[in-house]
C-alpha cells in the first residue's frame, strides 16, 4: 500500500514504477479495430442488426440483396468508429505534445534536458518561472531563500488564485550545488486522486541531514498540469508519473447518462421486436402451411418432394429478414445528430453568454438535451449559485457595539472610523484578526497598489475591507506578516496555521508579535465553532443576538475571537500538532483532535456580517420555473436563517400567509422522528390547499431522518414542492439527489463548488455555474452556464424543443419503417406467404438511409411555439413532463397511422396497376412512390415552422427521389432500366400517387 | 469586391440565424376557414377527374372469356390433370366470342391466369438476366435453380420462369377470314434491346425430363422470341393479363369471332384459370374502374367534409 520512493537512484524504480508517458487514448492503431467494434456490437440494437446482416448472406433465404443491411450497417459503425478514432487521434497528439515537451532532469548528478516521457520516479525536476509541472513532485528547493514557490493550480481544481508551496523542513537551506547530489527516501501512499491530501514522510540520506524523518503534505508537493508563477526556479523528486498522478488517476470515463426518452425508445424498440417476433411466427406457420397445401400443386414452383431437414426454418427466417426493417437502422445514427446538434445550439446560444465573463453556455454531455425538457425537480446550491459569490463587508459587532446598523455600511459608518481613528484597543484587535486570521497572499504590483489572492471569497471581503479601514496587510516574507496601521508597521511571525475543513469550521493562526514577543491564537470561525469556546464569564448574549440580526438580514456571519497563549504551552502544543502532522493514517481526525486543544476559552471579540448579493433575475428564473411544475430545493452549507432569507427573498417560499415554513428539528432521534411526523400531518392536510407549504431540515435532522426515518421522509419528499436543507455535507447532498431519483423524479442539481461536484454526477442533469469559485463544478457537469438565469433559457427553450424534436424523429422513425415492412407484409398475402420482396435492394435500402432521413432530420430546426411564448406561459412545459409527446399511446398512434397508410398505398396499389399493369418493377415503384409521397406529406403536416432548410429538405427530397430513380431508369442493366420514365408517362400513375396522397389525410 | 462581401456577409448572417434557431420561418395555421377550403378545393378537383378517369374506363370495350374448364372434353373432365398430360390427344378447341359493342383497332389479345402465383419468391428469382443478355458465355447460371442445366450443358434460357413458359395458342376466324393477328412489338422495346440478347439462342431448352411450358424456336434469338420475353415480365399479382398479339382491325357490333385454340397449358393441377381476353385501350390503359371509383370518392367525401366543418363552424362560432 507504500511506495518508496528513493531520490536520485536512477536504477531501482525503473521496473517498479512506469515512466512519465501520458496516455489519454482509449485505443491503439492495433487494437483499434477490434476493441471499437467490440464496443459497438456490446450496444443490443447493433447486435441485432449484425444477426440480420448475416443472415442475409444466406441466399436461400433473404429476400433482398445484403448490401440493404451491410451497406448501412458498415456506413453507420463507419461514422461512429471514424469519430471515435478522430477523438483519440487528438487525444494521442495533445499527449505527444505533452511528451516530448523538453524537462532539466538531473541525470548521474548533471542536469539534462530531455522529453518529459523519460523522467522516472525518483529523478530531480527542475522548473523554471510559467513551466508546466510534468508530473507530481515533492518540492525540494526553490529560488526563495524561504523554500517558497508560487503555483496556479486552475487546471486541476479550477481556482485562479496562487497557492504558496513550500520545501520541506529537511531540505530547508541545502546548497543549490548540492541538489543535484541529494539521496534519501520518500515513504509515500499508492497514487490516489484526493487532490487535496499528500500524506508522505521524507528521510535524507547522509550527509545531508540526521537521519531524521520529515512529514510531507500537499503543501510540499507541486502537481502535473499545474504552474509554476512568480518564483524563478523551483526543482523537486518526482514521486508519481505518467498516467499515476494526482490528475491522471482522477481522469475517469464517467458513466454515460441515459435519457428518459432514450429509456422510452428502448421499451418501445422492445415491444417492435415482439411485435416482429409474433408477425414472423403467424406468418412462418402461414407460409408452411401454404406451401404443403397449395405450393406443391404449382408444378412451375417445382417444389421437391424432400427438402433439407432445415426446411421448415425457412419461410419463418425470411419474414424474419423482410420484416427486420421494422427496427429502423438509421434511428442510432439519426438521434446522435441531433443531439449533437441540440448541444451545438446550447453552446452557439448568444443569449446565454455571461458578459461580464465573456463565458459561453456549454453542453459537456450532448446526449441528454432532451431530459431537460422533463425536468421535476431542481436541487439547487445556495452560494455562488442564486448568489453572486461576491462578499461584501457590511457589518460588525464589536464588543457589543453595533456598527454599520443604519447606513447598511460599516465601512462608511462614522462611529467606527471613529474609532479607528482612536485607536481604540477592540477595535485594533478585532481589525487585526481580519487582516491576518487567513490564507490571503498579497501581492504588490510594480505601482505599490496591493491585491490580495484569496482562495476564499469571505477571506478576500475581511481582508480588503480591514484595508479600507487603515489596516492594511502589506507583505508577507517567508512567515513574516507585515501590517500597516495608521502609519506604523506591525510585523508578526507566523507560527502555525490551523486550516480550515468543514467539520471544524473554523480556522486559526497562532502568531507572535514581533515587537513584544507575545504568542497569540487569533481565530474566526461560524458561531457554533466558536461562541460555546468562549473563556468562562464572557457575556456571549449581544453576539448570539448580533449573529441571529444579522442572519435575518440574509447576511453570512463570522465569529473573530483571539486568546493569548503561554511560551511552554505553545511548545508544548507545537510538538503534538508536528507529530499528528506526520502521521499517514487518519491525519485530518488527529489533526482536528490536537487543533481542539488549542481552540478553547477564546476571548470573543466581535461579529462580521458579509453580504453576498442575488444574482441578475434569480427571483423571476425561480418563479418561472416553478409555475413551469418544476420543484425546487435549496442544499446549502449555510446556516437556517440566512438560508430561509435567501429563500424569501428570491421567490423561493412564499412569506407569512400565503405560504408556510414546517421546521424538521431535534437532536436525538425521537425529536426528529416527531418533528417529522408532525411536519408530514401538516403536509398531508395542507396538500389540497393552495397554500405553498415548505419544509426546512438541518444536516443533523436529515443525517438521522435518511437513516432511521427513510420511508416518512420519503413521502414528505414526494408531497413537498419545495425544500430548504441547510447545514448539509456534499454527500448529504447526493443523498437527497439519490433519494428524489430512486422516486423516479428527473432531478437537476445545480451548484458552482466543489461541494457541488458529488450531487452534480449524481443527478439526471448537472449544471454547473462557471463562478468564482473556480471550474470544478462546472467541469463535473452536463452543462455549464455562467448565470443562474440562463437555466430558464435552458430548461424552457433548449431542453422542451429537444424534447419535442425528439420524440418526432424518433416515432417517425419507426413509423416509416413499420409503413414499408406491412407493405411487404401484405404483399406476402398475395405472393403465396412465400416471403418475397416487393421492393428491390436499392429502393430499400435508400427509403430508410436516404429518403425519409434526411427530410426528417431538418426537424431540429422545428419550432412548435415562439420562444417567446413559451417563456411568458411556462406551464406549457408540463407536456414535456408528463412525457404527453412520447409514450406508448402516442406510439400507438403512430403505429395505428403506419397501419392505415400501408393500407391505403397498398389497396390503391395493386387496384390501380391491375391485370395487364400489373409488371413486378412498375407495381414495386407505384408502391415506393406512393410511400415517399405520405412521407413529405408526413413530415410537413408534423412541422410547425418552415424555415428554407425544411423546405429544401422535404421537398428537395421528392425531387431527389424522382431525380434518382431516373438515373437508375437510364442505366441499362439495372433492374429498374426505363421503369421510372414510363411511370412519368402515364397519367393513371399520377392520379393513382393523388389518390392516395389525398386519402390519407382523412 | 463590394458585392462579395456583402454575400459573405450575408452567408454570416444567416449561418448566425441558423445557429440562434432564428432562421426566418413561416408557421402555416390550420383555421377553420383553411381546412374548409382546402377540402372543398380537393371535391372540386377530384369528382371531375374521377368522372373523366371513370369515362376513359367505360369507353374501353373488353370480352373476357374463360376457356380452360369448356376446351376440355366432357369425359375428361372428372381428371383434368391427366387429360392435359397426355400429349396423343389432340388439345384443339373452338370458342365463339360475341361482340356487344363496336370495337376500334387496335385491338388488344390478352391471355389471363388467374391465381398463377408468378411472384412466388422460387419462383420470380429463378432466372439470370446476365445470361439472357450474354448466353452462355455467362457461366453461372446458380441463380436459376432447380432448372440451371440438363445431362451437364447449360439451358438458355435457364430458370422457372423461362421453363413454364405459356404456351396455348389462339387463331381468330371472322365470318370464314381469318383475321391479321399482329404478333409483333407485343414485348417492351427497351427488353427486345437492352435485356434479352440478339446473338443469344435457345439452348438444351426443354430437353430435360420434366417438360414445363412451350419450346422455343433455336434458329430465333431470344431477343425476337417476344411471348417469352413478355412471359419473363413476371407478374406482381397472382391473377394477370399478358399481351399475345393485336388485332388490326375495327370490329363490328354483333361480329361473332370464332377462337381455334391449342390447348396445351396446364392450370388444372393448381386449380388455375384461363381466360382469353379482347380488348380496346383509352389513354388510362384497359378497362379499370377503380381509379374512378377512387377519385370520386375522395373528392365526395372531401365535400362532405367540408360540408361538416362549416356546419360545424357556423354551429360553434365563437
Amino acid at each position: 500500500m507504500k511506495r518508496y520512493v528513493y531520490i536520485n537512484d536512477n536504477e531501482s524504480s525503473h521496473e517498479l514504477y512506469c515512466d512519465n508517458r501520458i496516455s489519454n487514448r482509449k485505443y491503439t492503431v492495433l487494437n483499434f479495430l477490434p476493441k471499437n467494434l467490440w464496443e459497438q456490437f456490446s450496444r443490443f440494437m447493433n447486435q441485432y442488426f449484425l444477426l440480420i446482416a448475416c443472415l442475409q448472406l444466406w441466399s436461400l433465404i433473404t429476400p433482398v440483396n445484403p448490401a440493404s443491411t451491410w451497406g448501412p450497417l458498415i456506413f453507420i459503425f463507419a461514422v461512429s468508429a471514424s469519430k471515435e478514432a478522430w477523438d483519440d487521434y487528438n487525444r494521442y497528439l495533445s499527449d505527444k505534445k505533452a511528451n516530448e515537451k523538453l524537462v532539466w532532469v538531473v541525470r548521474q548528478g548533471i542536469r539534462k534536458h530531455i522529453q518529459a516521457q523519460d523522467i522516472h520516479v525518483g529523478n530531480i525536476v527542475w522548473l523554471r518561472e510559467n513551466d508546466e509541472v510534468p508530473c507530481d513532485l515533492v518540492l525540494i528547493g526553490t529560488s526563495d531563500p524561504q523554500g517558497l514557490c508560487y503555483v496556479e493550480t486552475a487546471a486541476l481544481d479550477g481556482e485562479t488564485d496562487l497557492k504558496t508551496r513550500v520545501i520541506p523542513s529537511a531540505c530547508m537551506g541545502i546548497d543549490f550545488e548540492l541538489l543535484h547530489k541529494i539521496k534519501g527516501v520518500i515513504e509515500c501512499p499508492n497514487p490516489d486522486k484526493d487532490i487535496t491530501r499528500f500524506d508522505a514522510n521524507l528521510r535524507l540520506f547522509p550527509p545531508f541531514i540526521d537521519n531524521d524523518v520529515c512529514p510531507l503534505t500537499i503543501k510540499n508537493t507541486i502537481l502535473q498540469s499545474c504552474y509554476l508563477r512568480n518564483t524563478e526556479w523551483a526543482c523537486g523528486v518526482a514521486v508519481y508519473t505518467g498516467n499515476e498522478t494526482k490528475l491522471g488517476m482522477s481522469r475517469g470515463i464517467p458513466e454515460p447518462k441515459l435519457t428518459a426518452m432514450d429509456a422510452m425508445i428502448d421499451k418501445l424498440t422492445g415491444a417492435i421486436f415482439v411485435f416482429q417476433i409474433v408477425v414472423v411466427m403467424v406468418l412462418g406457420i402461414a407460409g408452411n402451411v401454404w406451401k404443403d397445401t397449395e405450393a406443391r400443386k404449382q408444378w412451375y414452383v417445382q417444389y421437391p418432394i424432400e427438402g433439407p431437414w432445415y426446411e421448415l426454418l425457412v419461410i419463418p427466417l425470411r419474414f424474419e429478414l423482410l420484416c427486420s426493417i421494422m427496427i429502423p437502422i438509421s434511428i442510432k445514427v439519426s438521434l446522435d445528430l441531433v443531439k449533437s446538434l441540440y448541444a451545438k445550439f446550447i453552446d452557439w446560444d448568444t443569449e446565454m453568454i455571461d458578459y461580464e465573463t465573456g463565458i459561453p453556455s456549454h453542453a459537456t454531455n450532448t446526449a441528454i438535451s432532451e431530459d431537460l425538457g422533463q425536468v421535476e425537480y431542481i436541487m439547487t446550491d445556495k452560494t455562488g449559485t442564486l448568489t453572486e459569490n461576491r462578499m461584501i463587508f457590511r457589518r460588525c459587532c464589536i464588543s457589543g457595539v453595533f456598527y454599520g446598523n443604519e447606513s447598511g455600511d460599516a465601512l462608511k459608518d462614522t462611529k467606527l472610523l471613529n474609532a479607528v481613528a482612536g485607536s481604540s484597543p477592540d477595535v485594533v484587535q478585532f481589525l487585526t484578526v481580519m487582516a491576518i486570521c487567513n490564507t490571503v497572499v498579497p501581492i504588490k504590483s510594480k505601482t505599490g497598489a496591493i491585491s490580495y489572492k484569496a482562495q476564499s471569497q469571505d477571506e478576500d471581503a475581511l481582508v480588503n475591507a480591514a484595508a479600507q479601514l487603515h489596516m492594511v496587510y502589506a507583505n508577507k516574507t517567508a512567515n513574516i506578516l507585515e501590517i500597516r496601521f495608521n502609519g506604523s508597521v506591525i510585523k508578526y511571525e507566523v507560527l502555525e496555521i490551523l486550516e480550515f475543513t468543514s467539520d471544524r469550521k473554523r480556522m486559526s493562526v497562532v502568531v507572535k508579535d514581533c515587537q513584544n514577543g507575545k504568542i497569540v491564537l487569533l481565530s474566526k470561525g461560524a458561531d457554533e465553532a466558536i461562541l460555546p469556546y468562549a473563556y468562562v464569564g464572557q457575556q456571549t448574549r449581544t453576539f448570539i443576538e448580533a449573529v441571529e440580526q444579522y442572519a435575518q438580514l440574509g447576511l453570512r456571519t463570522l465569529c473573530l475571537a483571539c486568546r493569548e497563549l503561554r511560551e511552554d504551552e505553545y511548545q508544548e502544543w507545537s510538538l503534538l500538532f508536528k507529530e499528528a502532522s506526520s502521521t499517514l493514517v487518519d491525519r485530518e481526525w488527529r489533526i482536528a483532535e490536537v487543533c481542539q486543544r488549542l481552540e478553547h476559552d477564546f476571548e470573543v471579540l466581535g461579529v462580521t456580517a458579509i453580504e453576498d448579493r442575488l444574482q441578475d433575475g434569480v427571483p423571476e428564473t425561480i418563479e418561472t420555473l416553478r409555475k413551469a411544475g418544476i420543484n425546487f430545493w435549496m442544499l446549502t452549507g449555510d446556516k437556517q436563517n440566512t438560508a430561509i432569507q435567501i429563500a424569501l427573498s428570491c421567490n423561493f417560499i412564499s412569506p407569512e400567509p400565503k405560504g408556510q415554513l414546517l421546521l424538521i428539528d431535534g437532536k436525538t432521534e425521537d425529536e426528529v422522528c416527531r418533528s417529522l411526523e408532525r411536519v408530514l400531518l401538516t403536509m398531508r392536510i395542507t396538500s389540497s390547499e393552495p397554500k405553498d407549504v415548505a419544509f426546512v431540515v438541518d444536516g443533523w435532522a436529515l443525517e438521522i431522518a435518511l437513516k432511521h426515518y427513510r420511508k416518512a421522509f420519503t413521502e414528505l419528499a414526494i408531497l413537498s414542492r419545495t425544500a430548504i436543507c441547510c447545514r448539509v455535507t456534499p454527500s448529504q447532498k447526493a443523498q437527497l439527489v439519490e433519494l428524489l431519483k430512486s422516486c423516479d423524479y428527473r432531478t437537476l442539481a445545480i451548484g458552482d463548488g466543489g461541494n457541488d461536484v458529488r450531487m452534480i454526477q449524481q443527478a439526471d442533469i448537472g449544471v454547473g455555474i462557471s463562478g468564482r469559485e473556480g471550474l470544478q463544478a462546472a467541469r463535473a457537469a452536463d452543462y455549464s452556464i455562467g448565470k443562474f438565469r440562463f437555466l430558464k433559457r435552458l430548461i424552457l427553450v433548449h431542453g422542451r424543443y429537444s424534447y419535442n424534436r425528439t420524440a418526432f424523429l424518433s416515432q417517425y422513425s419507426f413509423y416509416k419503417s413499420l409503413v414499408i415492412c406491412f407493405i411487404q407484409i401484405f404483399f406476402s398475402f398475395i405472393s403465396g406467404v412465400s416471403g418475397t420482396s416487393l421492393f428491390n435492394s436499392v429502393s430499400l435500402m435508400a427509403y430508410n438511409v436516404f429518403y425519409t432521413s434526411v427530410p426528417v432530420l431538418v426537424s431540429v430546426l422545428d419550432k412548435d411555439l415562439s420562444e417567446g411564448t413559451v417563456m411568458q406561459h411556462p406551464q406549457i412545459l408540463f407536456y414535456c413532463q408528463a412525457g404527453r409527446l412520447l409514450n406508448p399511446s402516442t406510439f400507438a398512434g403512430w403505429f395505428g397511422r403506419s397501419l392505415f397508410h400501408a393500407i391505403v398505398v397498398f389497396v390503391i396499389t395493386i387496384h390501380a396497376y391491375a391485370y395487364e399493369k400489373s409488371e413486378m418493377e412498375e407495381l414495386s415503384m407505384v408502391a415506393l412512390s406512393g410511400c415517399i409521397w405520405l412521407q413529405a406529406f408526413v413530415v410537413a403536416l408534423e412541422t410547425n415552422s418552415f424555415t428554407i432548410l425544411q423546405h429544401l429538405a422535404i421537398w428537395g427530397n421528392l425531387v431527389a427521389f424522382y431525380v434518382i430513380n431516373w438515373i437508375f431508369s437510364a442505366i441499362p442493366a439495372s433492374g429498374m432500366y426505363t421503369i421510372m420514365f414510363r411511370l412519368c408517362r402515364q397519367l393513371s400513375y399520377w392520379i393513382t400517387m393523388s389518390v392516395s396522397f389525398t386519402l390519407s389525410v382523412f | 469586391m463590394d458585392t462579395d462581401r456583402e454575400r459573405h456577409r450575408a452567408r454570416e448572417t444567416a449561418f448566425y440565424l441558423f445557429t440562434q434557431q432564428s432562421l426566418p420561418a413561416c408557421k402555416p395555421v390550420l383555421t377553420p376557414g383553411w381546412v374548409i377550403a382546402i377540402f372543398l378545393f380537393m371535391g372540386v378537383i377530384f369528382i371531375p377527374v374521377g368522372l373523366v378517369t371513370l369515362r376513359a374506363s367505360h369507353c374501353v370495350v373488353e370480352i373476357v372469356d374463360r376457356y380452360d374448364i369448356d376446351c376440355v372434353p366432357e369425359p375428361s373432365r372428372m381428371d383434368k390433370v391427366s387429360y392435359i398430360q397426355d400429349d396423343s390427344i389432340p388439345k384443339n378447341c373452338s370458342r365463339f366470342m360475341k361482340v356487344h359493342k363496336y370495337m376500334k383497332a387496335p385491338i388488344y389479345i390478352y391471355y389471363q391466369l388467374d391465381n398463377y402465383y408468378q411472384n412466388h419468391r422460387r419462383y420470380v428469382k429463378s432466372r439470370s438476366d446476365k445470361q439472357l443478355l450474354d448466353g452462355q458465355k455467362y457461366h453461372d447460371t446458380s441463380y436459376c435453380q432447380p432448372v440451371e442445366s440438363n445431362n451437364n450443358r447449360p439451358i438458355v434460357p435457364c430458370g422457372l420462369i423461362a421453363w413454364s413458359l405459356f404456351n396455348d395458342t389462339f387463331e381468330f376466324i371472322r365470318e370464314g377470314a381469318e383475321l391479321k393477328v399482329n404478333r409483333k412489338n407485343i414485348a417492351w422495346k427497351s427488353d427486345r434491346g437492352h435485356k434479352f440478347g440478339k446473338n443469344v439462342y435457345p439452348f438444351n431448352f426443354q430437353n430435360g425430363t420434366l417438360i414445363g411450358g412451350g419450346k422455343l424456336n433455336p434458329e430465333i434469338p431470344l431477343s425476337d422470341q417476344e411471348d417469352l420475353i413478355v412471359w419473363m415480365r413476371t407478374s406482381a399479382l397472382p391473377s394477370f393479363r399478358k399481351l399475345y398479339g393485336r388485332i388490326e382491325e375495327d370490329l363490328d357490333v354483333d361480329d361473332v369471332v370464332v377462337v381455334n385454340l391449342m390447348n396445351n397449358y396446364n392450370t388444372y393441377s393448381f386449380g388455375g384459370k384461363k381466360k382469353l381476353v379482347l380488348s380496346t385501350s383509352s389513354w388510362l390503359g384497359g378497362k379499370n374502374d377503380f381509379l374512378g371509383h377512387a377519385c370520386v370518392f375522395v373528392g365526395c367525401s372531401s365535400l362532405t367534409l367540408a360540408i361538416i366543418f362549416v356546419l360545424l363552424h357556423v354551429k360553434y362560432r365563437r
